[in-house]
C-alpha cells in the first residue's frame, strides 16, 4: 500500500455558518476515519513523537491499538499519563510538539497524533469510570490551589497514589482557563466538565470558592487545616493593558474579562442566561496570541460585522496556533498587521475608534523575533465600538503577598526547581502560568505532572 | 450552598441577610466585600460586607433591589440557600491611628459602614456619623451606630427625618461650627462620594471613599473593575475597594457603572415579556 502523506481531513463546520453559532468548529474522526489515520503510523522504535509530549504519552502504543480498532486499550493507555485527553486532543499545539517530531512530518504531515487522542477519549467521554481499582488511601493530605489543568493533573496523579487530595478553587466551578478561557467552539464545556468529574471518582475533593491567599493561606493549609503538601497552580490571572489613552473608556475589555464573561457566565446567552456582555458591531481586538484569535471568533459569533485583529508584528510571528490562525482566517476575520495601537478613540465615554500606527520589522530582538518599529506619520484610526486587550496576563500577587517565603520573580512568577516544582517554602510546590507566565494547557499539565511525582517522593521518604 | 440564616427588610426594596459562611466570617475585616451567586447560571455580584461573625460563622449582607440578581436574591428567605458566596475580597479599610473621625454613609452605603464605625469606636477613636437617605424609611441601621459613635447626624432629602438636606449640607455645618476631623470616610452613591470628596478636599481633610464598581471575578482576573485613582489604573477587587477620594476620577467611574444599562433594560424587558406569556 502507497504510504499516505498527508493526514486524512477531519470535518469541520462550514466557516459560513459556524461563524453564528458557538458550536464546535471541528467535528472530529468516526471510527473509519480514525482507523485509516492510525494506520499511517510507521511504529518506530524509538519514537520521537513521545519526547514531544510534556506528558509522556505512549503514542504509538496507542495508534497501534488504534489501528485494530481496539479504542478502550488506547484510551487506557492514553490514561496512563494523561487525565484530560478529551481536552489534549484539542488544544494542545501538537504541530509544535508530539506531530513536529513525527517522521512522516519530514515528507509531508505527521499522523494526526491530536485527533487520534481526541476520537478515543470522546468515544467513552459518557461512560463512568470504574471505581473498584481505587488504590488504598495512604494516609497523607495533598492541597492544591487551583482547579485548572495543572492543578487537576496534579491532583489526578496523587490520589492514584493513595493521597487525599482537596482542591481549592476559587470560581464556582472547575476547570481554570479550560471553563472560563476557552471558548465553547473550540472546547466545549460539557466535555470539560465530564472529564473532570471523572476525577471525582478517584476519590479528590473540591472545594470551589475558596480563595487562596484571602479565605484560607497557604500556611494555615499547611498548618491547622493538615495538609502534608500544597500544589500552587493559581495560573496567570491579572490581565495588562497598553497604558495608552482611553483604555477605560466603556466597550474596551481585557481578554480575560471578555472571555469569562462568554464561557463561564455564558453571556452568549444573554437574556436567556444573567451576565451581559457588550456586543459590538465593529470590534478590534489587540494581539496575536490564541487568547487573540479566541476573543476575535467570540466577537464574530456574537454578532459583529466586522471583526479585526490587530498585532505589532507579522502574521509570521504570531504566536497563535496556526489551525486557529487558518480558522479565523477562514471565518473572515480582518488581520491588521504590523500595526500597533496608540489610542483609543471615545464619543461620549464610548469607544468610537482604536488610532493606530503602521510598524516595520527591525533588527531581532531578545525573543528572537525582528522588533517592530513604528513608522513615522503612518497612524490610522479603525472604526471601532468593542476594543479587547488580549497581549498577555501576569500572575495574580494574592498567594505571594500571603505566603511569606515563597519567592517570586520580578515579574511575579513563582520560582520553583524545573524539575520537581519545589518552590523556596518547604512543603509547596507549584506550576503552570503561576510559575511560566500565560503559556499552554499541556504545559501546565506536565508542570502538574512533576510536581504530583515530586510530592510522591518527598512524602513517601517521610 | 450558603444557608440564610435571617433575612429582614430594612427599607422599601432594602433588605438584610445573614448568610452561614464560616470560612468567610473567620477572615471577614471592615471594608471587605463577598461576591455571590444567587442561584445556578445566575450572575456573580459583589455585595459589600454589613457586619460578621467569626465564632458563630456567619456574615451580614445589605443590599438594594437595583437589579435582576438583586430582586432574585430578596426572593429567598430565611432557611433558604445561596448557590456561591466567596470572600473576603479586597483590602481591609485603615482605621487606625486616627483620633477624630466622620463617617458619612448614603443609602445602602450605610451597610459597609458600620462594622467601621463599630471597629474604630471599639479601639476608642472619636467617630462622629452622618446618614444620608432619601426619606425616613430609608434610614438604614440607626441604632446600632447610634451606640457605636460619639455623635449620629441624619438628613434626607425630603425632610422626613433628621435635617432636610444632602450629606453635603450637615458635613458644611459640622466643620464649619468648628468640628475637628483628621479622616473622613464617605460611602455611598457615586455622586455623593464626589459631593463629600470635592467638599473635603477644599477643607483639606483626608478622604476615603469605597468603589463599588461592576466585577466578576473579584480576584483581579478580569480588569472590569478598573478605576482611575491619580490618573493611573486600579483595580478596584485587590487595591481597593477604598481609595483616597480626592484622587479618584468619579465622573469615570459613573460612566463604567452604566455599561450594561442597555443590556438591563433588555433582560427587564424580556423577564416582562416571559411573564406576559404565562399570565
Amino acid at each position: 500500500m502507497p504510504m499516505i502523506m498527508t493526514k486524512t481531513p477531519v470535518r469541520e463546520q462550514d466557516p459560513q455558518v459556524r461563524r453564528y453559532n458557538f458550536d464546535e468548529v471541528c467535528l472530529g474522526y468516526n471510527m473509519e476515519e480514525a482507523i485509516q489515520e492510525a494506520n499511517r503510523c510507521l511504529q518506530c522504535k524509538k519514537p520521537m513523537c513521545v519526547t514531544g509530549c510534556p506528558v509522556n504519552v505512549q503514542i504509538p502504543q496507542f495508534i497501534a491499538a488504534l489501528s485494530e480498532g481496539r479504542v478502550r486499550d488506547a484510551l487506557q493507555i492514553i490514561k496512563e499519563t494523561n487525565n484530560l485527553p478529551a481536552v489534549c486532543g484539542r488544544v494542545c499545539p501538537q504541530e509544535e510538539q508530539c506531530e513536529k517530531q513525527c517522521i512522516l512530518a519530514k515528507k509531508g504531515e505527521s499522523v494526526a497524533i491530536g485527533r487520534l487522542e481526541r476520537f478515543a477519549a470522546d468515544y467513552f467521554l459518557d461512560e463512568e469510570e470504574p471505581v473498584d481499582n481505587l488504590p488504598q488511601p495512604n494516609g497523607k493530605k495533598v492541597a492544591v490551589v487551583g482547579g485548572g489543568p495543572a492543578g487537576l493533573t496534579a491532583a489526578a496523579d496523587l490520589a492514584k497514589l493513595g493521597y487525599e487530595v482537596t482542591i481549592f478553587e476559587a470560581f464556582h466551578e472547575l476547570g481554570g482557563v479550560l471553563i472560563y478561557g476557552i471558548p465553547e467552539f473550540r472546547l466545549p464545556k460539557a466535555l470539560v466538565k465530564k472529564e473532570i468529574e471523572k476525577l471525582k471518582n478517584l476519590g479528590v475533593k473540591f472545594q470551589t470558592n475558596v480563595i487562596i491567599g484571602k479565605t484560607i493561606t497557604v500556611d494555615e493549609l499547611l498548618g491547622e487545616e493538615g495538609f502534608d503538601a500544597v500544589f500552587i497552580g493559581s495560573g496567570a490571572g491579572l490581565p495588562k493593558f497598553m497604558n495608552i489613552p482611553g483604555e477605560n473608556l466603556n466597550g474596551v475589555y481585557s481578554a480575560n474579562e471578555y472571555l469569562t464573561r462568554i464561557n463561564l457566565m455564558k453571556a452568549y446567552d444573554f437574556p436567556h442566561s444573567h451576565t451581559p456582555v457588550k456586543r459590538g458591531k465593529k470590534v478590534c481586538v489587540v494581539g496575536g496570541g490564541n487568547v487573540a484569535m479566541d476573543a476575535a471568533r467570540s466577537a464574530l459569533r456574537l454578532g459583529a460585522d466586522e471583526v479585526h485583529i490587530v498585532y505589532r508584528r507579522s502574521i509570521e510571528e504570531m504566536p497563535a496556533r496556526q489551525e486557529e490562525v487558518h480558522h479565523a482566517v477562514e471565518e473572515g476575520i480582518i488581520f491588521d498587521m504590523l500595526t500597533n495601537p496608540v489610542e483609543i478613540i471615545g464619543e461620549d465615554g464610548w469607544v468610537k475608534g482604536l488610532k493606530c500606527i503602521r510598524m516595520e520589522l527591525g533588527e531581532p530582538d531578545e525573543s528572537g523575533r525582528r522588533r517592530p518599529i513604528p513608522v513615522p506619520g503612518s497612524e490610522f484610526t479603525i472604526e471601532a465600538d468593542i476594543v479587547i486587550m488580549a497581549i498577555g496576563t501576569s500572575p495574580n500577587p494574592l498567594i505571594k503577598a500571603t505566603t511569606p517565603g515563597l519567592e517570586t520573580h520580578k515579574w511575579g512568577g513563582i520560582i520553583v526547581d524545573e524539575e520537581t516544582g519545589a518552590t523556596s517554602k518547604e512543603g509547596v510546590y507549584a506550576g503552570g502560568d503561576a510559575v511560566t507566565g500565560a503559556a499552554t494547557v499541556i504545559l501546565a499539565m506536565g508542570a502538574g505532572k512533576k510536581a504530583a511525582k515530586a510530592i510522591h517522593e518527598k512524602l513517601s521518604h517521610q | 450552598m450558603y444557608k440564610i440564616l435571617e433575612k429582614k427588610v430594612l427599607a422599601p426594596a432594602m433588605k438584610l441577610m445573614r448568610i452561614h459562611a464560616p470560612l468567610v466570617a473567620r477572615k471577614a475585616m471592615p471594608g471587605q466585600f463577598i461576591i455571590l451567586r444567587v442561584m445556578e447560571g445566575g450572575e456573580r455580584i459583589p455585595l459589600t460586607i454589613a457586619d460578621y461573625n467569626p465564632s458563630e460563622g456567619w456574615v451580614t449582607i445589605i443590599f438594594q433591589e437595583v437589579g435582576e440578581t438583586t430582586r432574585d436574591l430578596g426572593r429567598l428567605e430565611e432557611g433558604d440557600y445561596i448557590k456561591d458566596f466567596v470572600g473576603p475580597l479586597g483590602r481591609a479599610s485603615e482605621l487606625d491611628g486616627f483620633d477624630s473621625v466622620l463617617c458619612i454613609g448614603g443609602g445602602v452605603g450605610t451597610a459597609p459602614l458600620y462594622p467601621q464605625i463599630k471597629y474604630m469606636h471599639e479601639k476608642g477613636t472619636k467617630v462622629d456619623v452622618i446618614i444620608g437617605a432619601r426619606s425616613k424609611d430609608y434610614v438604614i441601621l440607626e441604632e446600632p451606630i447610634r451606640s457605636n459613635c460619639s455623635n449620629l447626624y441624619i438628613a434626607t432629602d425630603d425632610g422626613s427625618y433628621g435635617q432636610k438636606g444632602f450629606v453635603t449640607d450637615l458635613l458644611k455645618q459640622l466643620i464649619e461650627s468648628g468640628k475637628k476631623y483628621d479622616h473622613i470616610i464617605a460611602i455611598g452613591p457615586m455622586i455623593m462620594m464626589k459631593m463629600v470628596c470635592k467638599l473635603t478636599k477644599e477643607y483639606g481633610i483626608p478622604t476615603t471613599v469605597s468603589m463599588n464598581p461592576i466585577m466578576v471575578d473579584g480576584t483581579g482576573m478580569c480588569g472590569g473593575c478598573r478605576v482611575s485613582v491619580d490618573g493611573k489604573i486600579k483595580y478596584a477587587c485587590v487595591d481597593g475597594p477604598d481609595f483616597d477620594g480626592h484622587l479618584v476620577d468619579f465622573d469615570e467611574a459613573m460612566r463604567r457603572s452604566q455599561m450594561y444599562k442597555q443590556e438591563e433594560q433588555q433582560k427587564h424587558d424580556c423577564n416582562l415579556l416571559r411573564m406576559g406569556g404565562e399570565l
